[in-house]
């Protein structure tokens, strides 16, 4: 079985609306792609996705929904100047160092996750 | 000076007076299965002698949003005055063939799950209108799912005060501290709706949310 896993670098997305961005997310998850996202979504946009899933559901014999993950790599003891640093970075460019794993619940049966790690169970 | 504060002092008495009468609109939110429905009841047929929904083992059981007018509720001479709002599971994939498992038919299963997504969608819309929210966690279950974190969230984005209810605490894999581990900012009380386990410790901090709410 092939399993496609596209990544979205953050810029490609930066500049969306939330609007835009759940639909850009949405249409390329339906197509059995797992996306692997540079960034995080704000919870608003997260229930937004959700929603839309929904909605997808509904109209799709095929679409089940989506399996979602957002992985925050542990914090590194950065001390006090770099981490000042990071932080405006994170403010300015978004928080590059997050990612969200987007998949079709198709595919993805569940997202496994620790600090270190994350696992992906396909079906 | 004396004209500012006489008009202060009368506002201050009268608000009171409307703030201690006004309804709380208490919203019970989760994922599918945490018992929601289990606690909503255990609250109603405490304080009204009601039941508000069924509960059940098959997942999405409720499906619309179920109200529950005027439940006063009393604690330590404290009375409050409650609007409950218990929601349907918030899910990120429904598929019609795990309710088959439950010994549902294709057809029954289906219509469970078209109806299960437009519970979904209601849940979500509803989430504006509370006033305090209880989010109900199986304690047996990982609590790092992201459908908890967006829940919660979500929550804290709209600045809805948040009380964690660590449920199925009568279960042999429940885990309390696992639960306070993923959510070290928030109130986390373990309880069993069904067993009624730690109800009293329930209510105390129902009403601590409810003075942290507008």
């Amino acid at each position: 079985m092939k399993v496609s896993l596209q990544f979205i670098p953050y810029a490609e997305i930066a500049y969306l609306s939330s609007y835009q961005r759940v639909k850009k997310l949405i249409s390329t998850v339906s197509h059995d792609k797992i996306l692997l996202i540079q960034g995080r979504l704000r919870p608003e946009e997260e229930t937004d996705l959700i929603q839309d899933a929904m909605k997808k559901i509904r109209k799709s014999r095929r679409f089940k929904g989506v399996e979602l993950a957002t992985f925050l790599p542990k914090n590194k003891n950065l001390g006090f100047f770099k981490g000042v640093r990071e932080k405006i970075a994170s403010a300015i460019f978004g928080d590059r160092d997050i990612f969200t794993v987007v998949g079709p619940a198709t595919i993805v049966k569940e997202i496994k996750k620790d600090p270190t790690k994350l696992e992906l169970f396909l079906k | 000076m004396v004209i500012k504060i006489i008009p202060n002092f009368i506002t201050r008495i009268f608000f009171n007076l409307f703030r201690k009468k006004r309804k709380v609109k208490l919203g019970f939110y989760g994922p599918p299965n945490s018992g929601k429905t289990t606690l909503a009841n255990r609250i109603c047929k405490d304080w009204t002698g009601d039941e508000m929904g069924k509960a059940s083992r098959v997942p999405h059981e409720t499906r619309e949003i179920q109200e529950k007018e005027e439940v006063v509720i009393k604690h330590k001479n404290k009375e409050l005055k409650f609007k409950l709002v218990d929601t349907p599971g918030i899910a990120t994939k429904i598929d019609y063939e795990d309710f088959l498992k439950f010994g549902l038919s294709t057809r029954e299963a289906k219509k469970r799950a078209r109806e299960a997504t437009k519970g979904v969608i209601e849940s979500i819309k509803w989430l504006d209108d509370m006033d305090s929210v209880i989010v109900v966690l199986d304690s047996s279950k990982n609590p790092y799912s992201q459908v908890n974190i967006t829940i919660v969230g979500n929550l804290v984005a709209r600045k809805i005060p948040v009380l964690i209810v660590a449920n199925k605490t009568d279960l042999r894999g429940s885990n309390i501290k696992k639960v306070e581990a993923a959510f070290p900012e928030y109130d986390v009380v373990g309880i069993s709706a069904k067993k009624g386990k730690n109800i009293e410790e329930f209510y105390e901090s129902l009403f601590n949310l409810v003075k942290k709410s507008k």
